[in-house]
């Protein structure tokens, strides 16, 4: 069979009559959420606070919760890859915690092994996704349930960093480039600057995707809709900017964010590697009749999270300045975890998407943060995220098992 | 090559899994544009034989022929590369997926930096879908989760043929469908015949057999136990070779048709 050129209306129009708001309900009903429900809380969580909580609604606090969730995000985007798979990573949090005590110890002056510039950056990261890859090797090549190799690994990495850091204490960290991916922010002028960078890249490939499209005489479902998302992205991407610039200027954890945020969204939607990812989190008997290696997506994705740990390791030991021995403690496993979850990846595999390790990330640190403004201990603010946790699972199990039903 | 030689053809398959002679001394032959039937009771090594052909099996003895060249089939790559595609019973799609996703999963438009050609996915799929009359599907971009039993099937199954396949194996695609979804394959089966293609349809259901197949071969325990034209037979003598047939063949001769 050639390929022709000329359009194939029949499945692209398909039924010419079902309207964009039918097709929305067909998706929910066959359990097709997508980030419908998380975008909402969030404007509800963001309203309910603004109108209640004092200095809520500045550019000084919007840029503390954009550099307070930064961190958490990263990891977050990690425990997207793994959850699209149906795995799970327990060491991740124990995980960023040693890359933050390698990037720490490795940065410091007066010892043996000093080394300058971003190398402690980029040595940290190299270790963490090696680290990532074993762990991976033994769900991948030997079948050990991911479960209890992470679980493993949680502890072994946590008696790493007390090993390490037990009889010296916290380190201090003073190489610039560590404490930059915290706390580094661009003047106005580089803040518009990025901007029309981002619109541009965004409006180019939006330009390539409707020529390919028209080349190959697939038609455009719903115009009104891809420009209605162009005047929304471009809109927010310049209102952030504004909003950043009428205080310090964007801050370069919220850079890095959207670095990922875009890079990663490219991995899972436009490459082979994604589509496999999320075949073998759908069916993996299916991906490897279909002669795709699972094994080798399997221990990829392992080490994609472990890098992620590790950026995230590093950005958390720049915000803080040091290291200290509960490194990668706390609830920080916890908070990326319900992140993914609640931004609306499924825990069951082969459903989500990267966008929703930052839209749930933003969920959890906004709760936070507004929680604090009213002077709530952390007890409550524990409480609240967990409620919302449970709801954004129910939610997810309810999808799933209507999708179950509309099959067949 | 001539018309006259048969798309498949395997000679003396025996195959054993320990002690269990699953097949022993089996001949099939699949000529082009044919609907070969593949019956027999269960444990008859239906399965057993096409997995051999598939490359999942490695056969113990016996010549494999495909187009008249003797042929080895050590994994399901050798076999894709010939031109031969196998639809397992249980489907083999991913639900998260869409139409278009399921049609190329594992083998990708893509450019050199494994970056997907969603376009040309998308078209060819529709092309495909067109040219078997597949028009059942609302989208090809609706996850498969979403289509009925049929239309899974039917999915699965031009999926084989999209990828200029000589010879389709279909094992059981009626097993788990009502009445009409069972029709809507059945002439999707009909008409990857009149297209050219080879099919070996493996079924329980004599009624399906018979309304599609052009030859029918019988497999009890392990041997040939009959080969039939459809037009020749009755569905009472077919019943009676799989439940009470004598080996066709012994020591290695071919003996005369049933029929
Ligand atoms: N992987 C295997 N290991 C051991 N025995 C097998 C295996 N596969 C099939 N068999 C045996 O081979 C015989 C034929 O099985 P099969 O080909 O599945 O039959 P059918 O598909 O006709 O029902 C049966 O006795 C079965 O138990
Ligand atoms: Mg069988």
């Amino acid at each position: 069979m050639s390929v022709t050129t000329e359009p194939v209306q029949e499945f692209d129009v398909a039924n010419p009559e079902e309207s964009f708001l039918t097709r929305l309900w067909e998706n929910f009903k066959g359990g097709n959420l997508g980030s419908a429900p998380v975008i909402f809380g969030l404007t509800i969580i963001v309203i309910v606070f603004g109108f209640t909580a004092q200095n809520f609604f500045t550019a000084v606090n919007f840029i503390n919760i954009i550099t307070q969730m930064s961190g958490t995000t990263m990891l977050a985007f990690g425990v997207v890859f793994v959850l699209l798979l149906g795995e799970i990573d327990l060491s991740i949090a124990y995980l960023s915690g040693v890359a933050g005590v390698m990037a720490a110890e490795l940065q410091k002056p007066d010892s043996g092994h000093h080394f300058t510039g971003i190398w402690p950056i980029i040595i940290a990261l190299v270790i963490a996704t090696l680290i990532g890859a074993f762990q991976g090797s033994f769900v991948a090549l030997i079948g050990v349930p991911a479960f209890v190799v992470t679980l493993a690994g949680l502890l072994a990495w946590q008696g790493v960093i007390q090993v390490t850091l037990g009889a010296a204490g916290p380190i201090i960290i003073e190489n610039r480039w560590i404490n930059y991916t915290a706390s580094y922010f661009f003047s106005a002028t580089a803040g518009w600057i990025i901007a029309g960078v981002l619109i541009a890249l965004y409006l180019l490939s939006v330009g390539l995707s409707l020529r390919g499209k028209r080349r190959h005489g697939v038609t455009v479902r719903y115009p009104w809709l891809v420009v209605a998302k162009v005047i929304a992205i471009v809109g927010v991407t310049l209102l952030v900017v504004a909003i950043c610039n009428h205080d310090r200027g964007v801050p370069l954890p919220g850079l890095i964010i959207i670095f990922f945020l875009l890079t990663l969204t490219y991995i899972t939607k436009r490459t082979t590697f994604g589509r496999h990812v999320y075949a073998v989190g759908g069916n993996a008997e299916a991906a490897r009749r279909a002669g795709i290696s699972v094994p080798r997506i399997r221990i990829i994705v392992f080490m994609i999270s472990g890098f992620m740990a590790g950026v995230g390791g590093v950005m958390l030991a720049g915000n803080l300045r040091s290291v200290a021995p509960d490194q990668g403690g706390g609830t920080l496993l916890l908070d990326a975890i319900s992140a993914a979850v609640i931004g609306g990846t499924s825990l069951f595999g082969g459903r989500g998407e990267v966008r929703s390790a930052v839209l749930g990330s933003a969920v959890i640190a906004t709760i936070q943060n507004g929680l604090y403004i009213f002077g709530f201990q952390p007890g409550v603010i524990y409480i609240t995220t967990g409620s919302i946790l449970l709801f954004a699972v129910t939610l997810d199990t309810i999808a799933r098992r209507r999708q179950a039903k509309t099959g067949r | 090559m001539s018309d006259e030689t048969p798309v498949l053809e395997l000679r003396g398959i025996s195959k054993s899994f320990g002690s269990v002679e699953a097949l022993s001394d089996v001949d099939l032959e699949v000529r082009r544009g044919e609907v070969m039937a593949l019956v027999g009771d269960n444990g008859a090594g239906k399965s057993t034989l096409i997995k051999s052909i598939a490359g999942i099996h490695s056969v113990d003895s016996g010549e494999i022929l495909f187009e008249g060249n003797p042929v080895s089939i050590s994994g399901p790559k050798d076999a894709a590369k010939l031109g031969i595609e196998v639809v397992y019973q249980d489907l083999a799609l991913c639900d998260n997926l869409d139409v278009v996703q399921n049609m190329y999963l594992g083998r990708e438009s893509h450019n050199v930096l494994q970056v997907l050609n969603e376009p040309v996915m998308e078209h060819r799929t529709a092309t495909t879908l067109k040219s078997l009359a597949v028009t059942t599907i609302r989208s090809i971009r609706q996850p498969v989760a979403t289509l009925s039993g049929g239309q899974r099937q039917s999915v699965a199954v031009a999926r084989a043929v999209m990828w200029n396949s000589k010879l389709v194996i279909l094992d059981e695609p009626t097993a788990a469908l009502g009445v009409a979804q069972t029709e809507q394959v059945l002439s999707l089966v009909r008409r990857l015949g009149e297209q050219g293609l080879s099919v070996i349809l493996i079924s329980h259901n004599l009624h399906d057999v018979f309304e599609v197949a052009d030859r029918i071969t019988v497999l009890r325990l392990g041997r040939n136990a009959g080969l039939f034209e459809r037009t020749k037979t009755t569905q009472e003598e077919v019943v009676r070779a799989i439940t009470a047939g004598k080996p066709t063949k012994v020591s290695g001769i071919a003996m005369e048709e049933t029929s």
